[in-house]
């Protein structure tokens, strides 16, 4: 019955809007180089994924991004429990952290080509720099946060430090940690595709932007759908493991998750 | 080393203590106190006296500037294996069951002994808690989790109790039930224990003697003895005996309550 409720609505709104599409671009006369009509796109992705045309580009840009969020969000949670429990590399480094996370990565794109080349490992790095920082300072605050009534609590049972971070400090912070792996995977796919649009020879960036050369709108259409896919269901799996690993923290609602980051 | 017993198991000598440091407004002054080994001494006083900066020292989580606080004769120099803690809110891990969070004092069930497992288990069930042992805190009522919390203070069989105002956040029926128990559970062993709480009902229940502190600097305002026949049961409340003492307490604690309250 909830799931009835909770799928009827959105189907609903998602058939209006095909509808509308359908409209505009048949009886409403847009042209299709502007916007092609539903069912050519669905045709284009259609038969772009079942001729392996699209294979190896959505091979690239899933390697690309989950490689680069793996290494981006494992240095994240190693570097933000260092400076959350080292004040000496605080006073060093979190001002450098605080800087860098204002700056938009996006911009040292052409910079990190220049460095790692065209293939896979300069979308690597971009990816995985993209999506570092939201998660190292939900680290850092997450650790921080602690109720240190509860660390005080654990210490005068004589737990020794490193078990009260394992046991208090990290459990306490990995609804934070969570927010910010849920933050991450989206900016991992914006990393891969921008590292696509600047320069690849594959890819589903690549994809998109050789279509818009050729004024292929249908095939710009089926690429950005199939990015919304991968960003959906990465979003959704982050966030079934969230449920499942913090099964004590009730999962913050969909609309209010950016504040936490 | 065991103190005999009727002699000292806790003495504090002239402690000061300042958040923040030397400089920072004393929340203890000179403060002097000694519990006799298996006395149940409740530290009554207002809010923002230091009752539970007394209890935190005893813990030995914070050092006093000034004065010697010991235990057993031995001076306090970190927190001990033979001092359980009770805190005001019922300060269990929600990622951890309820077995999990009483053998907190042992590392949790995988790294605890046996016989460690079995005694979280009986102590579990003493507190009437034996069918909630896979339970997580979030699944508790406010009395349940207080209870969780009595066991792990148990746990490790201590010999001094520190509880800082465990039922203060109870409704009155709860608090009534967990009083009794806590009786109790004191009685069968006669541990040493130190009850902080602001409620004259509280202490004069459960207390050998009330110890008034006086707020700003904390000082020990009045030391009073509760002649009362143990075990008292809800009873005791309405008698007379009880509502002359807690008359008098409450004089006390009016006066401890004013400002510029001198020590005795």
């Amino acid at each position: 019955m909830t799931l009835l409720r909770n799928t009827v609505p959105p189907l609903i709104t998602l058939a209006l809007v095909l509808a509308l599409w359908a409209y505009v671009t048949g009886p409403g006369g847009l042209p299709s180089y502007l916007l092609p009509d539903p069912v050519s796109v669905g045709r284009a992705l259609w038969t772009g994924l079942v001729s392996g045309e699209y294979g190896p580009h959505i091979q690239f840009t899933l390697t690309s991004t989950l490689l680069g969020y793996g290494i981006g969000s494992i240095a994240a949670v190693a570097i933000g429990v260092l400076v959350a429990e080292s004040r000496t590399f605080e006073r060093f480094v979190f001002p450098y952290i605080v800087a860098i996370q204002a700056m938009p990565k996006v911009a040292l794109a052409p910079l990190i080509l220049v460095w790692f080349g065209f293939g896979l490992a300069s979308k690597v790095v971009l990816v995985a720099l993209i999506c570092f920082f939201p998660l190292l300072v939900n680290t850092i605050a997450g650790i921080r946060r602690t109720d240190p009534e509860l660390i005080d609590m654990a210490r005068s049972f004589s737990r020794p430090a490193w078990w009260i971070f394992l046991h208090v400090k990290l459990p306490a912070a990995a609804g934070a940690i969570f927010a910010g792996l849920e933050i991450g995977i989206v900016l991992a796919l914006i990393g891969a595709i921008v590292g696509e649009f600047v320069a690849a020879e594959k890819g589903v960036g690549y994809l998109i932007g050789s279509a818009t050369v050729n004024m292929n709108v249908a095939t710009m259409f089926a690429g950005v759908l199939l990015l919304a896919g991968f960003g959906i269901v990465g979003s959704a799996l982050v966030h079934f493991a969230q449920r499942r690993i913090v099964f004590w923290e009730r999962a913050p609602d969909p609309s209010t998750r950016g504040e936490r980051a | 080393m065991t103190a005999a017993p009727g002699s000292d198991h806790v003495r504090l000598d002239a402690v000061r203590f300042a958040y923040g440091g030397s400089a920072g407004a004393p929340v203890l002054e000179n403060l002097s106190l000694s519990v006799e080994e298996g006395a149940f001494v409740a530290i009554l006083g207002p809010s923002g006296g230091g009752k539970s900066t007394v209890l935190k020292l005893l813990s030995g989580l914070i050092r006093p500037q000034g004065g010697t606080i010991r235990i057993d004769g031995t001076p306090v120099t970190g927190p001990r294996r033979d001092v359980g803690m009770v805190f005001q809110k019922p300060m269990l891990l929600p990622w951890r069951n309820v077995r999990d969070n009483v053998l907190l004092p042992a590392g949790f069930a995988r790294a605890a002994s046996a016989r460690e497992v079995a005694r979280a288990d009986a102590l579990l069930a003493t507190v009437g808690l034996s069918d909630s042992v896979k339970l997580y805190p979030g699944q508790l009522s406010g009395g349940m989790a207080q209870r969780v919390g009595l066991a792990r203070m148990l746990l490790h069989d201590p010999r001094l109790l520190l509880l800082d105002e465990p039922f203060s956040a109870l409704d009155a029926m709860t608090r009534e039930h967990l009083s009794l128990e806590l009786q109790r559970l004191w009685m069968e062993e006669r541990r040493t224990a130190l009850f902080v709480t602001h409620s004259i009902p509280e202490a004069l229940f459960l207390a050998d003697r009330v110890v008034v502190l006086a707020g700003r600097p904390g000082r020990i305002l009045a030391d009073m003895p509760v002649p009362l026949p143990r075990p008292r049961t809800l009873e005791t409340l309405s008698g007379a005996q009880f509502g002359t003492l807690a008359l008098e307490l409450r004089r006390l604690f009016d006066e401890a309550a004013r400002p510029g309250a001198r020590a005795a």
